[in-house]
């Protein structure tokens, strides 16, 4: 049974529709002129330059750190881990198991780990000086294969149903097991911070950031001071893709230490490289599937392990493996299921959050597993996921019911619907036989994706919006949710214009700054509008009953935008608070067993199903995408043309990310840190984008809303390698898709092509 | 030396040594910061210019290479009055634009395009922007919005195939 849009409260009449409509986008015209300010931008008078020095190797002792600078000590700084322990600093990165040291001690556990900072007045100055920084050494054997590594970050384990019992009474039992590689986020924009010394007993940040309340939070801890001693603030930030959700707190830590050091301000800005060999990536992964089925090809039994390669220290490993874990299972019915997994470390630099955060590599190994289970059971590919896929009301393999888990099958139907799956396979088959060189293929996917934080993690975070009224009957929004381009400060503002039945315009928002916001929580895990949006609508519901108080009408009725200001005034004039402020309350009332993984994983899930269709080359191996096609169940769109931006980039990602993004590591550094060999899809890699996209409100996000920004990540890869898959007949089992591999499986299929 | 070029149409100096990069030139020594800096060798695009016209990349030109030259940057597009070029409206309209850190090089390409090609195709925008990289938008919405300029500018008989000068 379909949710009725009438369970879905926040929807007063409008004078008209701000919520799914194409406002116009509130940064939008600073960042078409070139006056958006990103942290490269900024005018620092006096600012000088930081540089970090970085150890080359995988696991060292430090033996000694010599800073004789020579002529240009006079003009420089040079900070370590012994300088910050003198001066009373904690020099641990404040996150999950606080192992992870500003700068390293003794030890090196990673190659590109921090070991000192430099700062002098000019960029050359400080690059000569760090070269005259000398550390020695004592190499150690480092850890840098995850399959054979011994030291577990975390483990954990969903167990549901009799397991043993359904393998034994198994008609079928496939097994597979897949490999996926690191993925780098290459937001164009490389990390940097601008820090300012103690002024008023006050340390400022700014930079390029996702979680302003995570820096705050690991300043705070490094420099033992209160919470009002340190200030961060977010200028324009050139993407970040989860790239920017923890490591920032690490430059901008250095950057603070290097301001204190110096007495001025620094900029500790990194070039391309630098970005992408010391900062975090996607987790490597294996995976391995067991599969149980009955004579009608339905899951009996799933028996899964995740194994992800965490890299040196903690960071956010244990959060993302809980998720990999908890969507393992994918969007499907299986009573019984065993599913174990397991983060590793290994001596590279920390992997962490990147969009999908977990279950990327999850979603590719199941899709591509269901895919090997269809032929296996001679069953269709489509046929066996619809027998299969969740309906509404069932349970997941934490043993949520879901109430609108069908709209799963409405994402395949839509999907297939608008590929003309049926009839483009037929075309492909005449295609194929009447090209000797080229192969077509087409591969599906299905996928989903819970909102928010895992488990009980938003009770525990208890985010909190404030809405502020300001003069002439506008309200501003204040909220530590970041623009990083997927459009937060406009849907925010069309939420609370929606609530109040106000103008768009007549709703101003912030760039977030721990000094003047309340703390709505990181900007991560599809959360910006289902959760920090929602306690937004409250925010404003609450404004809305308190001037209707004030001037005694029925509260939850759209205002004029002069009775709005004449109302806001009586209720200053009256001495009444200028700010409403709202917190998360847990309006699904989800509980979430966080020892038996069991329960309410979230409280919403996004439904998608992918297609799409490739062209493969049998001289080269190269692999072109023709089309893709998804169709995602996103509750509701509250603005429908940023709503596409993000599923259409979150496609594109994942693209490259089946085909060529692929991380060459020697000796546990990367080797191909710069973009001309790293490669991204451009223009013309990048396929042409169908999207459905499906509105099955979630009763508890904002005017119906779930997450949206890592849905679109999750699916495109398997769609993309199951068409490979399909159109050379081959098995592939691992990521990037590379024509080598390509080529590879082609060869190891032939002679069984030649029996058949 | 003694740089001296042209700016967005208005004549600008800087005392710069010869081998300086054009890029650091316009940001540091011009403070016109919208030209960004995505890797600094010539693969992203996000420091295009116009240099007489012509697209290059910013970060692979040298300063003695701009002398008594025209650049065009992203502070260049709009009218002298505000309003913005066809294909910044196009990039408004279409959502071309989310983090934004592409966005300068991809109009500054984008226009070298407009201006001279007539109604290009979706495969010629897209060729054309292959030398931007984009993270963000997965070229959808740009490549509509490039289309879209294309219609509404419609160049005159003079138009031409453009050049695209990269290294
Ligand atoms: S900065 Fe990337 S091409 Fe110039
Ligand atoms: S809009 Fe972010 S890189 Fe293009």
């Amino acid at each position: 049974m379909a949710p009725a849009r009438a369970a879905v409260r926040h929807l007063p009449r409008a004078p008209r529709a701000v919520v799914g409509s194409n406002v116009p986008r509130r940064e939008g015209l600073e960042k078409l002129t070139g006056r958006a300010l990103y942290v490269a931008d900024l005018d620092v008078p006096g600012a000088w330059w930081g540089v970090t020095v970085r150890s080359p190797h995988a696991r060292a002792r430090i033996l000694s750190i010599e800073r004789d600078l020579g002529a240009d000590g006079a003009r420089a700084v040079v900070v370590t881990a012994e300088d910050l322990l003198r001066a009373g600093r904690d020099n641990v990165v404040h996150l999950i198991a606080d192992d992870q040291p500003f700068l390293a001690h003794r030890s090196v556990e990673h190659a590109e780990e921090a070991v000192a900072l430099v700062a002098a007045p000019t960029r050359e100055e400080a690059e000569r000086a760090a070269a005259r920084v000398r550390v020695r050494y004592e190499p150690l054997e480092p850890v840098l294969d995850f399959e054979r590594a011994e030291t577990i970050h975390k483990t954990c384990a969903i167990d549901k149903g009799d397991v043993a019992a359904a393998f034994a009474g198994a008609a079928r039992v496939v097994e597979g097991t897949y490999r996926v590689g690191h993925q780098e986020h290459a937001y164009i924009e490389p990390n940097g911070m601008v820090a300012w010394p103690r002024i008023d007993g006050v340390r400022l940040v700014r930079g390029s950031l996702q979680c302003p309340f995570y820096v705050h939070a690991a300043l705070t801890r490094l420099f033992g001071e209160p919470a009002e001693a340190i200030r961060v603030a977010q200028t324009s930030t050139g993407g970040g893709f989860g790239g920017k959700e923890d490591y920032p707190d690490l430059v901008a830590g250095h950057a603070a230490l290097l301001a204190d050091a110096c007495g001025r301000p620094v900029r500790l800005l990194y070039d391309r490289a630098e970005d992408m060999v010391a900062t975090t990536k996607r987790h490597p992964g294996r995976i391995v599937h067991r599969t149980a089925l009955d004579a009608e090809g339905r899951l009996l039994g799933m028996d899964v392990e995740v194994l992800l390669d965490g890299g040196a220290y903690v960071t956010l490993s244990p959060v993302v493996l809980s998720r990999a874990v908890i969507h393992a299972a994918g969007p499907y019915r299986c009573a019984n299921v065993r599913i174990r997994g397991r983060v590793v470390k290994t001596n590279t630099p920390p992997n962490g959050a990147f969009r999908g955060f977990g279950v990327p590599q999850v979603a590719f190994a199941l899709e591509r597993h269901l895919d090997r289970v269809a032929r296996a059971a001679g069953l269709d590919r489509v046929e066996l996921r619809r027998r299969n896929l969740l309906a509404d009301g069932e349970t997941t393999a934490t043993g949520q019911a879901v109430i609108d888990a069908g709209a799963s099958r409405q994402a395949l139907d839509a999907a297939l619907k608008r590929s003309r799956f049926a009839a483009t396979a037929r075309a492909h088959a005449r295609f194929n036989r009447r090209h000797a060189h080229l192969r077509r293929g087409l591969g599906l996917a299905c996928f989903f994706h819970g909102s928010g934080f895992t488990g009980n993690g938003e009770i525990r975070l208890a985010s909190e919006v404030a809405l502020e009224l300001l003069e002439g009957g506008r309200v501003r929004v204040l909220a530590a949710a970041t623009e990083i381009g997927q459009g937060t400060r406009t849907v925010f503002a069309q939420i609370v214009a929606q609530v109040l039945g106000l103008p768009y315009e007549a709703v101003e928002t912030v760039d977030p700054d721990t000094a003047l916001v309340p703390d709505s929580g990181p900007t991560v895990a599809s959360r910006t509008v289902p959760i920090v949006g929602r306690i937004l609508a409250d925010a404003a519901r609450e404004l809305d009953a308190v001037l209707a108080r004030r001037v005694g009408r029925p509260p939850g009725r759209p205002w004029t935008r002069r009775d709005f200001a004449g109302a806001a005034a009586l209720h200053l004039d009256a001495g009444g608070e200028r700010r409403v402020t709202a917190r998360f309350s847990n309006p699904s009332g989800q509980r979430f067993d966080e020892t038996r993984y069991v329960g309410d994983a979230y409280a919403a899930y996004a439904w998608a199903a992918a297609v799409a269709e490739v062209e493969v080359d049998l001289t080269s191996f190269e692999t072109r995408v023709l089309r893709v096609v998804a169709a995602q169940d996103i509750g509701r769109a509250i603005h429908p043309r940023l709503a596409a931006g993000q599923l259409e980039g979150g496609l594109t990602q994942a693209v490259g990310w089946a085909l060529f993004e692929e991380v060459v590591a020697r000796d546990g550094r990367m080797a191909n840190g710069q973009l001309t060999n790293y490669i991204l899809p451009t223009a013309i890699e990048t396929p042409p984008i169908e999207l459905v996209v499906l509105e099955r409100p979630f009763a508890h996000g904002p005017f119906g809303a779930k997450g949206i920004g890592e849905l679109p990540m999750d699916g495109g890869a398997p769609a993309v390698v199951n068409a490979i898959a399909d159109a050379l007949e081959i098995d592939l089992d691992r990521l990037p898709a590379t024509p080598e591999r390509i080529a590879a499986a082609w060869l190891a299929a032939r002679p069984e092509r030649r029996r058949a | 030396m003694k740089l001296r070029l042209e700016v967005n149409g208005r004549p600008r100096s800087a005392d710069v040594p010869p081998m300086k990069r054009l890029l650091d030139v316009l940001r540091d020594d011009l403070r016109l910061t919208g030209t960004k800096e995505g890797c600094g060798e010539g693969e992203c695009g996000a420091c295009a210019v116009l240099l007489d016209g012509e697209l290059v990349n910013s970060c692979l030109v040298p300063a003695c290479q701009a002398d008594r030259r025209a650049v065009t940057t992203v502070e260049g597009l709009a009218a002298p009055d505000g309003s913005l070029h066809p294909v910044q409206q196009a990039f408004w309209e279409k959502g071309g634009a989310q983090c934004g850190i592409c966005t300068p090089g991809m109009l500054v390409a984008a226009v070298a395009l407009v201006e001279r090609a007539r109604r290009p195709s979706d495969a010629e925008i897209r060729e054309w922007l292959a030398g931007n990289l984009c993270r963000c938008t997965g070229y959808v919405k740009i490549v509509e919005a490039v289309a879209a300029a294309a219609r509404a500018r419609r160049p005159g008989a003079g138009a031409r195939r453009p050049k695209r000068v990269k290294r």
